[in-house]
């Protein structure tokens, strides 16, 4: 647990289309009670499929309550963009760290994680054992 | 001697190649990418030189950092924190003197390339911007005429092999028979070099 602050989730993705829709999925079947900070972070700033350092950055400042960040990516330069900024800047806040797991299944499990209070390891574990579930 | 005027220059000659061969790298980027290689790096290297225009960094390294942070900052796709990265990462190994030596960029860009491979995960042969740099790094001792002749045949060479990262990767025995458009950007930076000495 972590003084009850929540964790804070990112979801990158190419879309903001995928990357905005899979938050409100993700909150939505998170339920009630608890208000996880979500915030996506999709395409680039002119509305093109791409990814925005900017649009991660804000997004994570609007979800740091002090328990740390999850940054979840979809592919390619999403991922390869917040790796560069956490390798070598200082855009994210402290205690930012991206989450190797699958991004709509892996948002549902870190939110899910997230709304019970857990602390940063907990969801980052949550959200890559979604790589485990096997649907065949 | 290269002093910050030097990297500035350096940085303007690849935004101006950039420009000239942009329809050439989104040609590239066709038929094995997503058709954005050329217009993506020229937002980027515009971007560049405005910053380092504006800002007018004082140091070598200044200089790298600030254009590798507004690379990844501006391009919007891979190439972006690939770029940004080599040249933030040599540009801190550059540290903070006023001047350095060719030796000591040829060892801070080694260091710059080694990052690269870091955070894509791609090695010489995977076709790849890698496959460019790579060569052009062990060829640095020989000065910039030689890294920008190694970088040009690095790139030309990466025209048969398959690629193993990246989108294009997903094409497997596709991709095989095209230039790849990352190589073939890195040998403009390369080449851009050569040209900032009044090669």
């Amino acid at each position: 647990m972590s003084d009850g602050k929540l964790v804070g989730i990112v979801l990158v993705s190419h879309s903001a289309a995928v990357a905005a829709s899979v938050a409100e999925l993700a909150k939505g079947l998170a339920g009630g009670g608890v208000d996880v900070p979500v915030a996506p972070a999709g395409g680039t700033e002119g509305g093109g499929f791409g990814t925005s350092s900017e649009l991660i950055a804000a997004a994570a400042a609007s979800v740091d309550r002090g328990a740390g960040v999850a940054v979840l990516t979809d592919l390619g330069s999403a991922v390869l963009t917040v790796k560069a900024l956490l390798a070598e800047g200082d855009e994210l806040p402290d205690g930012t760290r991206l989450v190797d797991a699958p991004f709509v299944e892996g948002a549902i499990a870190a939110v899910v994680t997230a709304s019970t209070g857990a602390d940063l390891a907990a969801v980052e574990a949550a959200a890559a054992e979604a790589y485990t579930y096997r649907k065949v | 001697m290269l002093d910050a005027d030097f990297f500035r220059r350096w940085m303007t000659a690849t935004a101006a190649s950039v420009d000239r061969e942009a329809e050439r790298l989104t040609a590239l980027d066709s038929p094995i990418g997503d058709a954005d290689h050329g217009s993506n790096l020229q937002r980027g290297f515009h971007a560049v030189t405005a910053v380092l225009e504006k800002e007018a960094p004082a140091t070598p390294g200044a200089v790298l950092i600030l254009a590798g942070r507004q690379l990844i900052s501006t391009v919007g796709g891979a190439s972006g924190p690939l770029y940004g990265t080599l040249l933030r990462r040599t540009g801190k190994a550059l540290g903070d003197d006023a001047e350095v030596s060719e030796g000591q960029f040829a060892e801070a860009f080694r260091a710059g390339v080694d990052a690269v491979m870091a955070l894509g995960g791609a090695a010489p042969g995977d076709k790849t911007m890698i496959d460019a740099l790579v060569p052009a790094v062990d060829a640095l001792g020989d000065g910039f005429g030689a890294a920008r002749a190694a970088a040009e045949e690095g790139a030309l060479a990466t025209t048969p092999l398959q690629a193993r990262k990246g989108r294009a990767s997903y094409l497997g025995e596709r991709s095989i028979g095209h230039q790849d458009p990352g190589a073939t950007s890195s040998s403009l930076l390369v080449a851009a070099l050569a040209e900032a000495n009044g090669e």
